[in-house]
């Protein structure tokens, strides 16, 4: 009974926090625009049965017709896979040097990852507008030491997307790869060294796939959010900068149709899980064969 | 169980009795002088929750969801005409309604357009929407004779291509741009022919490459600082932003024109949610709004026109005085107004203003 209960908190979590919510917006996506409230047609107040024969995928097939989607889904899918790229490439050395700190100041280096987040996301964010626009510290600075003549345009550009996204998820990539290096086994690159091998290659063979399950989790804490992120986007990218977050932004506020921006969640939500699902599949099957 | 549901129920009664003592309103940001909230709590010994918002869109969303729990909601013209027509709004009981005698008739007969009989709202602000220049900087790229008054400054691909090292932002509201394009190219600005509507394209398209942004707050900031030169967008943000570079004193001159051409007008109207908790409570609020002295209080303080005549005389002269605010009968007769798309052609009008923004 005690495990029965066990097991049914985390799927009672997962059914009322997801799988509900999910069913709610898909079955919006199946629905048509109106101009009531709520905005679209057919309703549970029209009865059930006639809810769902008025349901048809009419709005996916729409998604289909209008090159606009899927040109915003992989640019959004290359923002997320570059950002993540680079934010383990900051990440990495120093959750590294973290690890390798002395114990006395570990802490503290922990402490001031974490620190920015007692400032809202938002301001943080709206700091940056201050720091990149044309009259802002950078280019002050970069004027004042004489590197450039003219100030340079960043921001409202895709680069400045890029300083957004890696600055503010950097902690969820530090963090898991810090936990990881830190329960690292100091002997074991010993071993590697006094069997000859170089510190390089030490790094590469023993370091690196020891904390690899903290890569791929500070990875997935980094591409998933920055998929879908609409918020950096909006205040730092420019005219040009296409991003799902912002057409399903549109659709819902702009258009006001809520049929269509439910089913532009609908597809971002299945180009996210099913290679999670794959992934996790590999794993298990990986660990399995292990054994 | 019976017990337990009675006294919920004997909760939820008080909760509604304490609800009633309250008055909702959600009005647009930097949009009110707080002195009158304070007063209208002293007045009434209501209590009254003031919150902000930035964008139709937003508070659309907030109206079409239903149960926003506010009292007094300010919709633009065209978006309390879609929402009245969605059922979002209660008829307004004149009889509670005093003041409204104050109310000019002359906003009263545009605004009709969009609420006939003005039966759900009344006219809280109304103004233009027009070119923003950091006059100086333009003089200086374009010489003394700049347009900075006309459409050719926004639409002509030469004077833009210039300009655009200095900056330019648009607003990112299709139903102000399209308008206006189609304005500087002769056709019918509120056409929903979406043949003639795809007119606009090619002109928007034509000074894309130039602008900085398409925004509808930022370059109120930007300008003041002077980060942009031009700016399309709202009266009274425009004028803002004039007294923000006046105030901090940092040699940047900025001024408003409404285009020559013609330029969009629009009405902010306050009208009571159909699910409204206290609807007693927002009569009293739209009575004490109505009222000429604390209507003109409201103008000094935000410098946007008012639909009250009332309180003309108790405007300042900054505000009265001004033609950008308050515009002569000849620039009056050269304003338009513009109704609200048809679903279908709201899709082409977005889809036609994703593909301005961001080029696909």
């Amino acid at each position: 009974m005690r495990r029965v209960i066990l097991i049914a908190v985390p799927y009672l979590w997962l059914l009322a926090l997801f799988l509900i919510p999910f069913a709610v917006v898909f079955k919006i996506s199946l629905s048509d625009i109106a101009l009531a409230i709520p905005p679209y047609t057919p309703t549970a107040k029209d009865g059930l049965w006639t809810m769902l024969s008025g349901l048809d995928f009419e709005n996916f097939v729409f998604l289909t017709e209008d090159d606009l989607y899927w040109k915003a889904y992989l640019s959004s899918l290359q923002i997320a896979f570059f950002s993540t790229f680079l934010t383990l490439c900051v990440g990495y050395p120093m959750a590294y040097a973290m690890a390798r700190a002395p114990e006395q100041w570990r802490a503290t280096l922990l402490m001031l990852v974490i620190l920015p987040f007692w400032t809202s996301f938002l301001i943080r964010v709206y700091a940056w507008v201050g720091i990149l626009s044309g009259e802002g510290f950078l280019n002050q600075f970069l004027l004042w030491i004489g590197v450039i003549s003219a100030p340079l345009t960043i921001l409202n550009t895709n680069t400045a997307v890029y300083i957004g996204i890696v600055y503010t998820y950097l902690p969820f990539m530090i963090l898991p790869i810090y936990s990881a290096l830190d329960r690292l086994d100091g002997s074991l690159i010993e071993a590697a060294e006094d069997l000859g091998c170089s510190r390089l290659k030490a790094f590469w063979l023993v370091t690196i796939p020891l904390s690899k399950n903290g890569i791929i989790a500070g990875c997935f804490l980094v591409f998933i959010p920055a998929l879908g992120e609409f918020v950096i986007p909006s205040l730092l990218g420019g005219s040009g900068t296409l991003m799902i977050g912002k057409v399903l932004f549109e659709e819902f506020f702009s258009n006001r149709d809520w049929p269509v921006a439910s089913a532009v969640a609908v597809i971002l939500l299945l180009i996210l899980i099913i290679p999670i699902v794959l992934f996790q599949r590999n794993e298990q099957r990986q660990a399995e064969a292990g054994k | 169980m019976k017990n337990m549901m009675l006294s919920t129920a004997a909760v939820v009664a008080l909760a509604g009795a304490a609800w009633a003592e309250e008055v909702r309103v959600y009005n647009w940001s930097d949009y009110i002088d707080e002195e009158l909230l304070t007063k209208f709590e002293e007045e009434t010994g209501l209590e009254l929750i003031y919150d902000v918002f930035d964008s139709n869109e937003v508070l659309e969303t907030k109206m079409l969801a239903g149960s926003s729990g506010y009292d007094v909601v300010v919709p633009s013209g065209t978006f309390l005409q879609r929402q009245i027509a969605a059922g979002a709004f209660q008829k307004l009981d004149t009889s509670k309604l005093p003041n409204s005698a104050n109310l000019w008739d002359v906003v009263e007969a545009r605004t009709a357009q969009y609420d006939p009989d003005n039966a759900y709202s009344i006219n809280y602000m109304w103004g233009t929407t027009g070119i923003g220049v950091n006059v100086g900087k333009v003089q200086e790229i374009l010489g003394e004779d700049a347009p900075i008054g006309s459409l050719e400054l926004l639409f002509n691909p030469a004077n833009m291509e210039k300009l655009q090292a200095c900056g330019v932002h648009f607003l990112d509201a299709p139903a102000e741009m399209i308008p206006a394009a189609l304005k500087f190219i002769g056709e019918d600005p509120d056409s929903h022919d979406p043949d003639v509507i795809a007119k606009a394209e090619p002109v928007l398209m034509g000074v894309r490459p130039y602008i900085q942004k398409f925004h509808s707050s930022e370059y109120i900031n930007a300008l003041a600082n002077g980060d942009i030169c031009v700016a399309f967008g709202w009266s009274g943000d425009i004028l803002q932003a004039r007294d923000r570079a006046a105030e901090a004193d940092n040699g940047v001159e900025i001024a408003y024109n409404a285009p020559s051409e013609g330029a969009l007008m629009w009405f902010d109207q306050m009208a009571i949610p159909a699910d409204a908790p206290n609807p007693e409570g927002a009569h009293k609020f739209l009575n004490f709004i109505m009222d000429a002295q604390n209507m003109a209080q409201a103008s000094n303080y935000v410098y946007y026109a008012n639909g009250n005549a009332a309180s003309k005389e108790f405007l300042i002269e900054d505000v009265i005085g001004d033609p950008a605010i308050y515009p002569d009968e000849a620039t009056l007769e050269n304003l338009y107004t513009t109704t609200p798309y048809p679903a279908r052609v709201q899709r082409t009008v977005t889809r036609l203003w994703t593909k301005v923004k961001s080029g696909t």
